[in-house]
């Protein structure tokens, strides 16, 4: 990856400045080119399925119990902070609807996310980052396979088809997590728990969260095989390419978020403009 | 010294090759060529720019000027297709031999010809096994990782790899470093002994001058640009081996005798 000079003559802020914006448009146009790479692989010439499968162990298998504690955990800590709110204003059998509804659209695809950018992620990036550092990445190359090919569209396939499968997991213990904490700790009555959470959630909601969790599922992997691939030397490029892999992760979860989300909720308001009623 | 004769037919040839790396230069305008069936070994210092030539030799990475020539033709007037196919004609050992860690020895040693023919597998298992046999190791090892390798084991399931695919031409990046004298030995025989036994040329990078006198037909040493004076040329001797050992030059002298010399002082002043 290009970078400009570390250090000027007369170095001011505004040489910091102009330069920490050079290097993000580098990095940004290499990660780009990096990420056609891959499609150009993707469409030409699928992996060797073992090891595709062999990512989707890892990636999906793996990663199951991480997502039944953080999804468990999410929908009881909602039970516990809403269910005051909701008693002031005699509302707390309606708990099950701000449990569900929050969690479908909103905290189960952006904390799974961030939970498989830390272990899936740091993972793919310390790997690949070794691979480099010991020449594995060039004996591939040697050996006549593309690393690009053999090492990152595999890894890219099993995040983008596994981590909206482990968000729906996700949201489904959250739901049973905020359940189990409402109904046997708080004493809300288990029907009206399901019938709010039932009646508040339309499959809108939980098909913008699962399109949400495939974009997050796509950043994860290009940005930690990229960091991976571009790792320094020795021990310390490995680990600072696994942190920079998880910061970037999370910067761009939280971008793609925001920006999925307006274009949820417009594209929402557009459907029911044309087609009043059929969008739930 | 340095400029290869035109009028001679060289497997590899360099033709003033310059790489540097961000602002940094490790090669400049180097010109060298190996004849079919030759060992040359490259000498130097560490940080002359050794792997890095093998590097640029393999196609691993690309010159910064200058053009690199496969059997007359250069890699740059080729195609991607061919440029994949061509360098399966070259087999690389690495300096830590670059084991797959994630798979099985068999595996290893099989991952080219998985990758690149449409041999049975019953095929690929007997390559596997001569090539295993030929390093000296047993089947019995071939379902071990990389991991449970000692350092010989895994230079030698290196070199198996590379010769599954029956090379034209072995690089070998400097085949002995950290190994005892008799794994050493061993290797310089394996070296030997796979030059014997099919037409290889070979060209060997090391700072080892057990293996530079075992295996050497031709040797040349780089020197690094740090040391140089502007305009001096990086490769400061071409020759066999004993004319290395009898050499009156300081510079050659000092390498292959192995002599500190005022080098101490030195670094402690550019320090």
């Amino acid at each position: 990856m290009s970078s400009v000079p570390t250090s000027y003559p007369r170095d001011t802020i505004i040489h910091g400045l102009g330069r920490g914006v050079i290097n993000t448009v580098c990095l940004m146009g290499d990660l780009f080119l990096f990420g056609w790479e891959m499609v150009g692989w993707m469409i030409t010439r699928l992996p060797p399925r073992s090891n595709l499968w062999s990512c989707m162990y890892h990636i999906g298998i793996q990663s199951i119990p991480v997502i039944l504690i953080t999804g468990g955990f999410i929908g009881m800590v909602l039970a516990v902070q809403s269910y005051d709110q909701f008693k002031l204003m005699h509302m707390e059998n309606q708990i099950g609807a701000v449990i569900a509804i929050s969690l479908v659209e909103e905290l189960g695809p952006v904390l799974a996310a961030i939970m498989l950018a830390g272990r899936v992620g740091t993972s793919m990036s310390a790997e690949l980052g070794t691979m480099r550092v010991t020449e594995q990445i060039d004996a591939l190359r040697a050996l006549g396979a593309d690393p690009v090919h053999y090492l990152v569209v595999p890894r890219f396939l099993s995040c983008c088809l596994l981590i909206p499968l482990l968000t729906v997991v996700a949201d489904a213990i959250g739901i049973l997590g905020g359940w189990f904490f409402s109904t046997q700790i708080l004493g809300v009555d288990s029907f009206y728990y399901w019938h709010y959470s039932k009646n508040f959630v339309f499959a809108y909601d939980v098909l913008g969260g699962i399109f949400k969790s495939f974009f997050f599922g796509a950043a994860i992997s290009l940005i930690s095989c990229h960091r991976g691939f571009h790792c320094g030397a020795g021990a310390e490029g490995v680990g600072k390419a696994a942190t920079e892999a998880f910061v970037y992760s999370f910067i761009v979860i939280m971008f793609l978020d925001f920006m999925l989300g307006v274009t949820i909720v417009n594209f929402y308001h557009f459907m029911q403009s044309v087609y009043p009623g059929v969008v739930r | 010294m340095n400029e290869p004769n035109s009028n001679e037919k060289y497997v590899i040839e360099l033709q003033n090759i310059s790489r540097q790396f961000g602002t940094q230069e490790v090669l400049r305008d180097i010109s060298f060529g190996v004849r079919r069936g030759e060992t040359l070994v490259v000498i130097g210092e560490s940080g002359c720019g050794k792997s890095v030539t093998m590097k640029l030799i393999m196609n691993l990475l690309q010159p910064s000027h200058g053009d690199i020539s496969w059997n007359g033709r250069l890699i740059a007037d080729r195609s991607t297709r061919e440029l994949h196919r061509d360098r399966l004609r070259i087999g690389y050992l690495f300096q830590g031999a670059a084991l797959f860690d994630s798979l099985s020895v068999y595996e290893n040693v099989a991952f080219g010809l998985k990758q690149n023919t449409k041999l049975k597998k019953a095929e690929i298992d007997q390559i596997v096994v001569e090539r295993l046999r030929e390093v000296g190791l047993s089947e019995s090892i071939s379902q071990k990782k990389p991991a449970q390798l000692s350092g010989g084991m895994k230079k030698r399931v290196g070199l198996a790899r590379a010769l599954a695919m029956t090379p034209e031409v072995m690089l070998y990046d400097e085949p002995t470093t950290g190994l005892d004298p008799v794994m050493t030995d061993v290797i310089n025989e394996l070296i030997l002994q796979t030059r014997a036994s099919r037409p290889v040329t070979s060209i060997v990078v090391t700072h080892d001058m057990s293996t530079v006198k075992k295996v050497a037909d031709r040797i040349i040493m780089l020197y690094p640009l740090t040391r140089l004076n502007p305009g001096e040329s990086q490769i400061v001797f071409e020759g066999t081996a004993e004319e290395a050992f009898q050499s009156s030059s300081p510079r050659v002298h000092q390498f292959v005798y192995g002599e500190a010399g005022d080098r101490i002082r030195e670094m402690a002043e550019s320090a």
